[in-house]
């Protein structure tokens, strides 16, 4: 198969699902159809977000185990929602009000994303490596902050916390979502211009430079473009980095390849995939008596491992 | 960082973090003990010393070991699935087992992730890796299966609060009868530091260490299975320590270089001085009171690691 014919199947499989999503047990048109088209967009929208930043943050550090979590984007947000709850209350304007939540999250994570990038690329360090310890370090305090404001915060108040936690897609808000679109669809924009370079990158900085790639210019944008892509899409519907890791290995070991013009459109849509089929799980057969996380991970690493050992039997 | 300091820090701190606590027992009295301080000694002291020490060890040297082997600094000792193992081995004994005391359920956790290392090196096996970014890559993916599995289960049976407050890192519960599991990663970190110039050479790449007639599987093979055995051990008696498995071993390498026999000690002491200190703190701060270690080491350990990270920029790297 020829890595257009494994997208071209991709995208009849992520259509099917949709499709499926939609029309499946369609009694009442106007009631259900538009909050299930709200459903499907959050997802298209949030499912491609997170791929396209994981497969180039992936390319950026050339490391394939890491998801841009890691620079603590997620639990910036658990700790801006905890903070908020705990000390302005479950009830107040900052939290109910999904534009104002909305808002300062994303504000406050681009932020703190700006701040980081500055401090660092500032020091000379210049290192990539450097950046994501540190990354790692301070997610490691606002879990650990937020952790502290849980266990003393009021129970009642708890379950509000709790039902950020994980990511959902069943209580969008419509308004918010066009947003989301229009902001997406404005960094996709800025992105273009840098989409030639992410092959010459993933040979490493210093075969990048040496092929006249101006090295630190273009990973700054690029990192400002994730940060803001997964800020969106975190705010949106929830901490849901954990399926960047699978899509883009899952990308990798389907498509065989390394060009990103492929490994970018696949992944995009196997993460769609991923996710609608998920939703499908969850609401058809455990009528949502679990988190979408777990089937999603557990197909997912069923199909990246299945991957890789029919691979080595050829051998 | 000399060695020398670290010692000497390590010897004050764990005599300190003996005699800290809500009943007193001075230094002074350590050969007149009345009977009820010699038992709170033996049934709590003590127990506490030795297992934020192995715990601060351990942790440390599985994580210097693991990200030698992959040659990937990013990886932590429980990448290779073996703390999602162990977690799922957690909920059969609640479920199935629930009448087991502490021990008997740590000992079943401690088998299912020993089981699940072994499925893990299994499936390495097969895959005939071309690349050491497949070991955490293969780690994660089969952890995530396996964690799936216990999430669905823990869900259905209402569990998941449990199982989390189980791995949440706490020094307070360990007593006499709670902790002896602890014991078993002993032998297996003096077999790390005898087999430390090995991984050290396997660090290098499979072709590199054939070439110096290195047994590159066995080697890759026997630092796994020490890795999880003691990552499982810590994590069933103590819970999960941030930063220990991650951030210590990443710390010496910037400052010492990656020749891990001679790093080992200055990880290991660094680990166990860590944990200590923020242990003590977190006991003094709100005493008689105690602040969970996560917290304290979460907060002082930010705080610690970023002042050495940004003061060696400053340096330049």
């Amino acid at each position: 198969m020829g890595s257009k014919t494994k997208i071209y199947l991709l995208i009849v499989l992520a259509f099917t699902l949709v499709t499926l999503f939609l029309f499946i047990d369609l009694n009442n048109w106007e009631y259900a159809l538009p909050r299930r088209g709200t459903k499907i967009l959050a997802i298209i929208i949030t499912g491609a977000a997170i791929a396209f930043s994981t497969v180039i943050f992936q390319t950026i550090t050339n490391n394939r185990i890491l998801t841009p979590s890691i620079i603590g984007l997620d639990s910036l947000y658990m700790l801006i929602q905890t903070f908020l709850i705990f000390s302005f209350g479950s009830t107040s304007v900052l939290v109910l009000n999904k534009h104002v939540n909305f808002g300062i999250s994303v504000i406050v994570m681009v932020i703190f994303a700006g701040i980081l990038y500055r401090a660092l690329f500032k020091k000379g360090g210049q290192n990539i490596f450097f950046l994501l310890l540190v990354g790692i370090v301070l997610g490691t305090l606002f879990g650990s902050l937020s952790t502290f404001m849980q266990v003393i915060i009021d129970p009642n108040e708890f379950l509000s916390v709790q039902n950020r936690m994980f990511a959902s897609f069943n209580n969008v808000n419509t308004d918010l979502l066009w947003l989301s679109l229009l902001l997406f669809g404005m960094i996709c924009l800025y992105y273009f211009k840098f989409n030639k370079y992410l092959d010459v990158l993933s040979l490493g900085r210093e075969h990048a430079i040496n092929l006249g790639v101006d090295y630190d210019y273009v990973i700054k944008r690029l990192l400002v473009i994730i940060a803001m892509m997964i800020s969106i899409a975190t705010a949106l519907v929830g901490p849901i980095t954990f399926l960047g890791l699978l899509v883009a290995n899952v990308a990798y070991e389907f498509m065989k390849t390394y060009k990103h013009s492929y490994i970018i459109v696949a992944s995009i849509f196997i993460s769609i995939i991923a996710l609608v089929g998920g939703q499908l799980i969850v609401e058809r057969i455990f009528s949502f008596a679990t988190p979408l996380s777990v089937i999603v991970n557990f197909v997912g690493g069923v199909y990246f491992l299945y991957l890789l050992l029919k691979e080595s039997k050829k051998w | 960082m000399k060695i020398t300091y670290l010692v000497l820090l390590f010897i004050v701190l764990s005599i300190v973090s003996l005699f800290v606590g809500v009943s007193s027992i001075s230094p002074l009295e350590v050969f007149s003990m009345t009977e009820e301080q010699a038992h709170i000694f033996l049934t709590s002291r003590i127990p506490r010393l030795v297992s934020i020490i192995i715990a601060g060890v351990g942790m440390s040297i599985c994580g210097l070991i693991m990200q030698q082997l992959t040659r990937n600094k990013f990886v932590s000792p429980t990448t290779a699935g073996t703390l999602d193992s162990a977690r799922l081995g957690i909920l059969v004994s609640m479920i199935l087992f629930a009448s087991a005391s502490p021990l008997h359920k740590m000992i079943i956790a401690f088998l299912f992730a020993l089981a699940g290392t072994f499925i893990f090196m299994k499936i390495l096996e097969r895959i005939k890796f071309k690349n050491t970014i497949f070991i955490p890559l293969v780690g994660l993916m089969f952890g995530n299966i396996v964690g799936s599995i216990t999430t669905f289960f823990a869900y259905r049976y209402d569990l998941i609060q449990n199982m989390s407050s189980w791995l949440q890192g706490n020094f307070a519960v360990i007593i006499r009868g709670r902790y002896e599991l602890l014991y078993i990663s002993i032998p297996l970190l003096i077999l790390a530091y005898i087999f430390a110039n090995r991984f050290t050479i396997a660090g290098m790449g499979e072709e590199f260490s054939k070439n110096l007639g290195l047994k590159y599987k066995q080697v890759v093979n026997i630092g796994l299975v020490i890795v999880a055995a003691i990552t499982s051990v810590v994590v069933l008696t103590v819970g999960m320590i941030p930063f220990l498995g991650l951030i210590i071993p990443n710390i010496v390498t910037i400052y010492k270089g990656d020749n891990l026999r001679e790093n080992l000690p200055h990880t290991a002491l660094l680990g166990a001085v860590f944990v200590l200190a923020c242990d003590i703190l977190g006991r003094i701060i709100i005493y008689p009171y105690e602040i969970p270690i996560g917290l304290t080491v979460g907060v002082i350990g930010s705080g610690i690691f970023l002042y050495l990270l940004l003061g060696r920029a400053k340096h330049g790297f």
